[in-house]
């Protein structure tokens, strides 16, 4: 004798709450694919309008009036020096402020305004960082329009969002290698040094790769220093000539601008062939950053 | 038990005193100090410059003209700097794309964290993050190009929709800002135990009800932080409004007239080569004392409510 199945109904009241609840999964699918499609109509726009002028000879062109033989080479050359520099100025300050407040500051006042601080730049907007520049490199210190000028510049504006990063980072480190080195009688930089950096690298390594991504796309702060110039050459002879450091300068973000809001319509055709350039490299950081951090992810 | 001062007490003095006898430890002790003072210099040298800068600029245009005016026009004859104006038009591009960005970000944000599969969730994540490393002059280009004359020209009738125009900078604007308020929301939303969620769904309770008014209003300092950060970066973006919205500055917030914001203008005045000393050149930093000021406001709210939902469940 086959026994009943026992069939559980959901009133009316209920089942409408049921069925609102699953039909809003779609809707809120819906709306987080609406983001995905504005990525997906972007680049597919771009490389649609630039594929046909991005080519080798357009990385290695000088702009020119003629759209076919305009290319970006001062931008990218300015983009690596200035990049260059931002570096080089960043990185050591950005560490050394992480790795002062997480292992060496007194937990007092103080730190807390110099927590609230770093936040606070971290949201002051880039054209802000780029009067600063025009105030105190360009003019004060007289670096004129130059490549130090914007490396300088675009350098303030990356440390405090890498030394949130970095931050993150050194607290993922637990603290019991702390301990134990202290407990075997090292000095607290001696611990830091061999035991907290180690580890904190990778996670460092991310964050500082991310700002240098934010730096390579940042427009609005370098035309503040000057860096919307027509230039028809090289910084410094080469090889290497520190003196180029001196030297005017453009960025291929900026090169983008100009191409963008050209009235020749021709032109539209260069400024997403350039966002292409730009774009494999900024993406190619991205891609960098996200291996390392999924390599590298430990504790 | 990491060793703090608190709980080591004499023990961390101990170290410490033993610490400062190493002549190497003292060096390195300053010199990482010496960077730590750098972000402060940063801001003192900010606040320095705005306020030395828009001195000037005060001697020549009084306070009543800056903030009870409102035209302005520093380019022509009557030159006039009423700020509002500029503020007007900040306000405009602002508010249009929060009214877009923060249901879609809210959504996204509830998928994420309430409906998604993980392996749907790890999918879409990079996605969102993708968004944010756009630089922004990429977004203006897709604006101008695309969302300007492919999209809002064809769906609203070309002499209604003038080339610049203050939608399609706030499209571009929110699609900036929707992966800020997505990512900082899902991440407070993932933050509520899930204690609470059991606790609503023994009682019956379905997904969404759950979502709504349980998760939602349990994360609501992570929400709404996610939303001041999304203004200060709007109101500091300079870019996409310069090249989308124009530069004709206009008392309004309708979103199909050009207007011109306070970054804007800045940029304006960066483009030219202006000499130091001119009015426009002071004006610069006026504008951008305001801006700093906005910003700064947006930011340190911010600050105070991510600290209050990590404390809350961390």
């Amino acid at each position: 004798m086959a026994s009943q199945p026992i069939i559980l109904r959901a009133s009316d009241a209920v089942a409408r709450r049921q069925l609102v609840s699953r039909l809003s999964r779609y809707l809120f699918l819906g709306s987080t694919l609406i983001g995905v499609c504005v990525l997906v109509v972007l680049a597919y726009d771009t490389i649609a309008t630039g594929a046909s002028r991005f080519s080798f000879d357009f990385i290695t062109n000088y702009p020119s009036r003629f759209s076919e033989k305009a290319g970006v080479r001062p931008g990218v050359l300015g983009t690596l020096w200035v990049l260059a520099v931002t570096v080089v100025a960043s990185i050591p300050v950005a560490i050394g402020t992480a790795i002062w407040i997480e292992e060496f500051a007194p937990r007092n006042r103080f730190i807390t305004i110099v927590k609230i601080n770093l936040a606070n730049l971290a949201g002051v907007p880039s054209i802000i960082y780029g009067i600063l520049g025009l105030a105190i490199f360009v003019r004060f210190y007289d670096m004129k329009q130059s490549i130090l000028a914007g490396g300088l510049t675009l350098a303030l504006m990356i440390i405090p969002m890498t030394v949130i990063a970095a931050q993150e980072a050194i607290r993922q480190v637990p603290p019991s290698l702390r301990d134990g080195a202290l407990a075997l009688g090292a000095t607290r930089w001696q611990s830091v040094r061999h035991n907290v950096l180690p580890n904190a690298i990778p996670g460092i390594m991310t964050g500082i790769i991310l700002a240098v991504s934010r730096a390579a796309g940042e427009t609005a702060a370098l035309i503040m220093i000057g860096g919307f110039t027509f230039i028809r050459f090289d910084p410094g002879p080469p090889p290497v000539n520190f003196d180029a450091l001196l030297d005017s300068f453009t960025v291929l973000p900026i090169q983008i601008y100009g191409y963008t809001i050209d009235s020749r319509r021709e032109f539209q055709a260069n400024a997403s062939a350039g966002i292409i350039v730009l774009m494999i490299g900024v993406m190619t950081l991205n891609l960098i950053a996200a291996v390392i951090r999924e390599r590298f992810r430990r504790y | 038990m990491s060793v703090t001062p608190e709980s080591f007490g004499g023990m961390t003095e101990a170290l410490r005193k033993r610490a400062l006898g190493h002549p190497g430890e003292v060096l390195i002790m300053a010199l990482l100090v010496s960077c730590a003072a750098v972000s402060l210099i940063t801001t003192a040298l900010i606040v320095g410059v705005l306020v030395r800068e828009s001195a000037t600029f005060f001697q020549d245009v009084s306070f009543s003209e800056f903030f009870l005016e409102t035209e302005w026009q520093p380019l022509f004859e009557p030159v006039s700097f009423g700020i509002w104006e500029l503020v007007a038009g900040t306000l405009n591009v602002t508010f249009w794309a929060l009214v877009i960005a923060v249901p879609l970000g809210l959504a996204t944000a509830v998928y994420l964290s309430e409906y998604a599969h993980p392996n749907t969730r790890k999918l879409l994540k990079p996605v969102l993050e993708a968004l944010a490393g756009v630089p922004t002059v990429v977004y203006a280009y897709f604006g101008l190009t695309f969302v300007t004359q492919e999209v809002l020209r064809p769906l609203l009738g070309t002499e209604n929709v003038p080339v610049f125009n203050a939608l399609a900078a706030s499209i571009m604007l929110a699609v900036m800002i929707l992966p800020t308020i997505a990512s900082i929301s899902e991440d407070a939303m993932s933050n509520v135990p899930r204690d609470l969620r059991e606790a609503a769904y023994g009682l019956g309770s379905t997904r969404l009800e759950v979502a709504i008014r349980v998760v939602f209003p349990a994360a609501l300092s992570g929400i709404i932080a996610s939303i001041l950060l999304a203004i200060a970066r709007v109101v500091g973006e300079t870019m996409i409004v310069a090249i989308l919205a124009g530069s004709t500055p206009n008392m309004t917030l309708n979103p199909l007239s050009g207007v011109q914001t306070m970054t804007g203008f800045m940029l304006q005045v960066g483009l030219g080569d202006t000499q130091r000393g001119t009015v426009d050149y002071q004006a610069l930093f006026a504008v951008g004392m305001m801006l700093f000021l906005i910003t700064l406001l947006f930011n340190i709210a911010a600050y105070f409510f991510v600290r209050r939902y990590r404390e809350e469940y961390e």
